[in-house]
């Protein structure tokens, strides 16, 4: 039992080691060190050592001294066995040593020693390992797109895995390409386009949802069930099959090539999901208050106006972010209906640049921080609002 | 009484849900009902334009004469396939000017030349000359004759509007050698994008579930690849899997895995060899798949936190208390638990991944084996450039949707509501 459980441990703890060494290794590797051999087997022997140490020590020295000492002698014994680097390469392997060993702290023969441990081990590894994973996975592109937007064409085809950015250069050439797509590409205007858009947006559709929400949630009407229904099913009918009756309605009415032509799609696209948002919220504010205020002589415009919408501003902004960020990122309208670049929004000026081979793709990739960049402040910054109108209206995406 | 009220009560509930009611009429349902109407006709994105009269109006001085001046304008028929019916032509002239020997097809009444040109057949130009001179013989001023516009108008059909079908556009869907492929691609990167999402949804989930240091900030970043641009995130995935210079062919080939860079969205088949079998893997089609994971799986994953959040804690005391690992607790306490919600999830994404079109148009246009319906609605319509056929796929779709709608309704609807 205490064999099995010891044997489990340190295989999955070496094996965590030696895989998040190789990570930082990886990325080192993106800063233009040319590493070329991930030393896999040897790291993992080293890691196999440090293990057992750490275990067979346990909690018979001072903690803190000890990990310090530890991952001093792996860091240098590390170095020396593998390739040379420079120190702050190094400073990281340290840095990550001294992470594990001190997770290791609890680790030792009394611990082993306890019902099913070998298996709450291996989850512990396994979750902490999912951490670094799913971070990876998730903010690599962006952090690709970040830097490539610093870096220039031909240095990239020359390297491609030098990601580094060079200090050294002048603040106007690090940034570059932001000016240049902001003078020779006009972002600028893009810019204004797409926050018109997608406030017009927002706007005209809390306009026409509010009203209808109350009355699906309040009033009662013929056809209630129905309607009711019918906003979910119409919800799921996607874009690609509207557009192809609208590109032709749109063409005949000269509505193409118009902003005004995107907002009235736009909100028409986003008003089921609103007015299905709205409703539930709505039906949750107590019917007294209502009913107070009919006795005060409101009628249902004084009602919506000074009871409702009051009352429920934290689903108002759920909504609009959520709307906000449909419009904002949409992109199959954009593309069908503006062909001329002055009515361009960013989604569609971004398809616009990579319709020229020629474009150089650090001007795409600051197009693409440009578009990126507001959308994922406000979501960080209004993170509670947005998660709760992604959760009510992710039947959609 | 009460009558009345119920009536007042109506009138408002329609009067509130009128605009919104119109609004979602006229761009959503309207369009599904047009490309019914669309498909059974033969109609290319040239014939959606219109044809009208145009006229381009050049003025000239004559050399001999200041008080006289020529016009000339350039007529022709917008469109080069449709006729146009009883054209009209009128401008009307400054002060004190008259045309002289105006053509036999036109008249001059109160200041205005009027022509009645007749039909115009598909194509049709004609350079129409008007000499004007001033009535007292004096210099006339050229900006002036300029400044005005001619008014045209002519009737033509629309030939959208026409009642002759056909069903030669679904002919060609259906009899398309390809079709059978178009759909199994499309069910194939469906039921794999759907699945995986939810799998690292439910990974993700189980994750954020526990405590640790950084939680918070974990859960806002696992959903930035739902919340970014799909355009900004698609070419950003182009750039990094790009087989010449892109990051990650270059670290595989740096550290040896590969021996030279594959192009991970151009290539359609991977030829596998295990153990003497030889596999073909849909290349591109599971790279597509794998970047619809990775956008789409933090919904699912907030689905299911919401939902594991949501589950009593004694349950899990009580398998602390017998004893069960962490594995046993996941297999035997919380799947049980989310199975409800899984199975709606699995419906809705499934229906959802099922019309999506941006990514894969993004990321490979769909060529090399990535083409699914919706692609081939807009491949048809707008590359091929004949709308009937990008209908009548649009409504292959819309129907394959609605028996989607149908089974789910049937198997979850009512638990949907539950929960």
């Amino acid at each position: 039992m205490k064999f099995k459980s010891l044997t489990i441990t340190l295989f999955a703890s070496s094996i965590f080691l030696t895989i998040i060494i190789c990570i930082w290794k990886i990325l080192a590797t993106l800063q233009g060190l040319s590493f070329t051999n991930l030393n896999f087997n040897l790291n993992l022997s080293l890691s196999l050592g440090l293990t057992v140490i750490c275990i067979l020590i346990g909690n018979r020295f001072n903690h803190i001294l000890k990990i310090l000492i530890l991952s001093l002698s792996f860091t240098i014994l590390y170095t020396f066995l593998n390739e040379s680097s420079p120190l702050w390469f190094s400073v990281g392997i340290f840095l990550l040593i001294l992470f594990f060993t001190n997770k290791l702290k609890k680790y030792d023969f009394k611990y082993l020693n306890q019902d099913f441990i070998s298996e709450k081990i291996v989850f512990e590894f396994l979750s902490l390992f999912a951490i670094i994973f799913f971070a990876l996975v998730i903010l690599f592109p962006f952090y690709i797109m970040f830097v490539t937007s610093f870096k220039t064409q031909t240095a990239l085809l020359i390297n491609p895995l030098d990601l580094s950015i060079d200090f050294s250069k002048n603040i106007f050439e690090i940034f570059k390409s932001y000016f240049v797509i902001f003078k020779t590409y006009d972002f600028g205007r893009y810019i204004l386009t797409s926050s018109y858009v997608s406030i017009g947006t927002v706007l005209i559709t809390l306009l026409f949802a509010i009203p209808a929400a109350y009355a699906v949630a309040r009033l009662n009407f013929f056809g209630k069930t129905f309607l009711s229904t019918s906003i979910l099913i119409i919800y799921m009918f996607p874009a690609i099959v509207l557009v192809i009756p609208l590109y032709t309605v749109f063409s005949q009415l000269g509505l193409r090539n118009s902003v005004e032509g995107l907002l009235i799609v736009y909100t028409a696209t986003t008003l089921p999901v609103a007015i299905y948002m709205l409703q539930g919220y709505f039906k949750s504010i107590p019917k007294e208050i209502e009913e107070a205020g009919l006795i005060d002589g409101q009628n249902w415009f004084g009602i919506i106006i000074k009871i409702i919408i009051p009352l429920s501003l934290p689903a108002i902004a759920s909504v609009s972010l959520y709307v906000f960020m449909i419009a904002w990122n949409e992109f199959l309208f954009s593309l069908m209906f503006l062909d001329n670049p002055k009515t361009f929004t960013l989604s569609r000026a971004i398809n616009h640049l990579t319709g020229d081979a020629e474009t150089p793709r650090q001007y795409l990739m600051a197009g693409s921080v440009v578009v990126t960049l507001p959308i994922l402040l406000i979501f960080i910054y209004f993170e509670k609002y947005l998660v709760s109108g992604l959760t009510a209206g992710s039947v959609k995406g | 009484m009460s009558t009345t009220l119920s009536k007042i009560e109506k009138r408002t509930a329609y009067t509130l849900l009128l605009p919104a009611v119109c609004l979602v009429f006229a761009i959503i349902l309207f369009p599904i009902f047009a490309n019914v109407w669309i498909s059974f006709k033969e109609v290319g994105l040239k014939d959606i334009r219109i044809p009208e009269p145009r006229a381009k109006k050049i003025v000239k001085k004559l050399q001999n004469s200041n008080s006289e001046l020529q016009i000339i304008y350039k007529l022709r028929n917008s469109s080069l396939i449709q006729d146009i019916r009883e054209v009209r032509f009128s401008e009307k002239l400054p002060k004190n000017i008259e045309p002289i020997n105006l053509d036999k097809r036109c008249e001059f009444k109160s200041q205005k030349v009027k022509c009645f040109f007749g039909n115009w057949e598909a194509g049709y130009r004609e350079n129409f000359e008007i000499f004007v001179k001033d009535v007292n013989n004096n210099s006339i001023n050229i900006n002036n004759v300029k400044s005005n516009k001619p008014e045209l108008d002519g009737k033509s059909n629309n030939i959208l509007l026409t009642v002759d079908f056909t069903l030669k556009n679904f002919k060609n869907v259906f009899m398309n050698n390809n079709f059978f492929d178009l759909l199994m691609t499309t069910f194939y990167f469906t039921f794999f994008g759907t699945l995986g999402a939810i799998l690292f949804g439910i990974f993700a989930a189980q994750l954020v579930n526990q405590k640790f240091y950084g939680r918070t900030f974990m859960r806002s970043i696992l959903l930035f690849p739902y919340v970014g641009p799909v355009v900004a995130l698609a070419y950003t995935w182009t750039l990094l899997l790009d087989p010449n210079s892109g990051t990650i062919n270059s670290l595989l080939v740096n550290y040896g895995v590969l021996e030279k860079p594959i192009n991970l969205l151009g290539q359609k088949y991977l030829i596998i060899n295990i153990l003497g079998f030889e596999l073909k893997l849909r290349l591109a089609l599971t790279t597509v798949i794998f970047f619809e994971i990775w956008r789409y799986f933090p919904l699912a994953f907030l689905f299911i936190l919401a939902r594991l959040q949501a589950i009593p804690r004694d349950l899990y005391e009580a398998a602390d208390v017998d004893g069960a690992g962490p594995f046993r607790k996941f297999f035997y306490i919380t799947l049980p638990q989310i199975t409800a919600i899984l199975s709606i999830l699995f419906m809705i994404r499934f229906i959802w991944n099922f019309n999506k079109f941006e990514d894969i148009f993004l990321l490979t246009g769909g060529a090399s084996g990535t083409l699914t319906l919706p692609i081939s609605v807009y491949q048809q319509g707008f590359a091929v450039s004949n709308i009937g056929m990008g209908s009548a796929v649009s409504i292959v779709i819309v129907l394959l949707l609605i028996t989607f709608m149908i089974i789910y309704f049937k198997l979850i609807g009512k638990k949907a509501n539950e929960i």
